[in-house]
């Protein structure tokens, strides 16, 4: 085996992809416990997270294109370090939904909620899950893995819907909680997003892996929901 | 693969030092004017098989040849005057090598042999060849000096503008740019990527990036066998061998 240095860069940027994943997982669950808990003070610790994660980012794209320039990385390698540029682009912008909600939590902070919170955290828990699994399938390279964070959009996607027929016929009967039910309508769209984010980083996992592109809306996914 | 015809294809092509088996059943179509990268290991077969292609292993003893090389659709080991052949399928070496003659007769030293003798043709021909090789403008004032005066970059580009002006249809090249530095490097890449306009060229590379930037088709060599043959493109991006990914990406062996 030769080019023990490049592989010992590899290794490197593998365990920054870990250290941001672990930070956004972080950020989501942190988000939540927030929004369930009306904690402005963690609310606003989401706001550091974000910016930790915004470093990580700067500093694996410039150690991606550090390695491009000096290693000129070819087939595999090439869409190993492709591949993570993508995914941390992914990562971040969860990192900033993560943050969107925080700011409205920090917003309706000081008002009851009109319902208790259920789907959204379940929201919450599915994407954070997708992340965390979407993560390990890079590391792993393990394409089953990443398919199965893609078809678990769906289920995503139906909370989502539900949610939103749910707030719309709350604010049908009551017009005192449009503002309020917009609020949750946008937080539940953060969340659909981050798991789009999530979707996206188990479809770049299998064109690293395969040199194929894929797309859950063109393959039947078999995953129980 | 491309819409352009085949100018060469072999057939199940061996060749044998003695009895050491060094090229196996190799069929491989090389396309009109495209640049067809060559890479593998040291000792892998690539230069004993560019030199079958115009027939240079004729001149090593102990050499047997079986299966066909076809340039233009005529077996060149049946059908094709050797002279002839040479004349259409030129070769650029490693090492550039021109002769300890001025940079004019260099170029005028092929057509004179085809019995170019009009002082005004083969000044239209020198600097035809000079231009087209990205030389001219760094010599045209100092033609009658030494070639051997010029530096190692401006050799093998008088050693590519000297195969010019035979008229080929096809450069072999064998390493062209090894033994020089890397400006003298791109210009020889950039003249490679205008050569191909009107020529076909094979070329054998040691150096990855240089196959990715510059050739069209690539052929991974090994042990005497061609293990991959396909589009540059995917070759270096999705290889399809696994040999060929460990040998591109540094991990071989």
């Amino acid at each position: 085996m030769t080019r023990g240095y490049f592989d010992k860069e590899l290794e490197e940027l593998h365990c920054d992809m870990i250290k941001m994943a672990a930070l956004v997982e972080e950020s989501i669950e942190s988000t939540i416990i927030a929004l369930k808990k009306q904690n402005v003070e963690l609310a606003r610790r989401i706001f550091y997270d974000d910016n930790l994660i915004d470093d990580m980012e700067k500093k694996i794209e410039q150690r991606c294109l550090n390695i491009i320039a000096r290693q000129q990385p070819l087939a595999k390698d090439l869409r190993n370090i492709s591949t993570a540029l993508k995914i941390i682009t992914d990562m971040e912008r969860i990192g900033d939904h993560c943050a969107d909600i925080a700011e409205i939590t920090i917003r309706i902070a000081n008002q009851k909620y009109i319902k208790p919170l259920i789907d959204i955290p379940r929201m919450a828990e599915l994407a954070k899950q997708m992340v965390n699994k979407s993560i390990d399938a890079y590391v792993k390279q393990d394409v089953e893995l990443a398919k199965e964070v893609c078809c678990s959009d769906d289920a995503v996607d139906d909370l989502f819907m539900k949610i939103v027929l749910e707030l719309t016929s709350l604010m049908k009967n009551d017009d005192s909680v449009v503002e309020q039910c917009v609020d949750f309508i946008f937080i539940a769209k953060y969340l659909e997003r981050m798991a789009d984010h999530a979707t996206n980083i188990g479809e770049w996992v299998v064109y690293n892996v395969t040199g194929e592109h894929y797309s859950v809306e063109a393959v039947s996914c078999k995953i129980d929901k | 693969m491309f819409d352009s015809e085949r100018k060469i294809y072999t057939k199940e092509l061996n060749l044998y030092y003695g009895e050491t088996h060094a090229l196996k059943n190799i069929s491989v179509d090389i396309y009109d004017k495209k640049v067809t990268a060559l890479i593998g290991p040291s000792g892998c077969g690539k230069s004993t098989f560019l030199k079958t292609l115009n027939r240079m292993n004729d001149l090593v003893s102990n050499v047997s040849i079986t299966g066909e090389v076809f340039f233009r659709d005529l077996n060149i080991y049946k059908e094709y005057d050797i002279v002839e052949l040479r004349k259409r399928v030129g070769m650029v070496f490693q090492k550039p090598n021109p002769f300890p003659m001025s940079i004019y007769d260099n170029i005028a030293y092929g057509p004179r042999v085809h019995g170019i003798k009009s002082k005004s043709e083969l000044d239209r021909i020198v600097e035809e060849n000079l231009k087209n090789a990205a030389l001219w403008n760094e010599v045209k004032d100092r033609l009658k000096q030494n070639a051997l005066g010029l530096s190692g970059g401006q050799q093998q580009r008088l050693c590519i503008a000297r195969v010019l002006a035979v008229e080929p249809e096809v450069i072999l090249m064998d390493e062209p740019t090894s033994a020089l530095d890397p400006l003298s490097t791109l210009k020889i890449e950039d003249l490679i990527q205008e050569l191909k306009d009107n020529y076909t060229i094979i070329i054998v590379t040691h150096n990855m990036q240089q196959a990715g930037r510059i050739s069209d088709t690539t052929a991974f060599f090994l042990l005497g066998e061609v293990i991959e043959f396909d589009e540059t493109g995917k070759i270096f991006s999705i290889p399809k061998d696994k040999r060929t990914e460990d040998y591109i990406t540094g991990r071989f062996g």
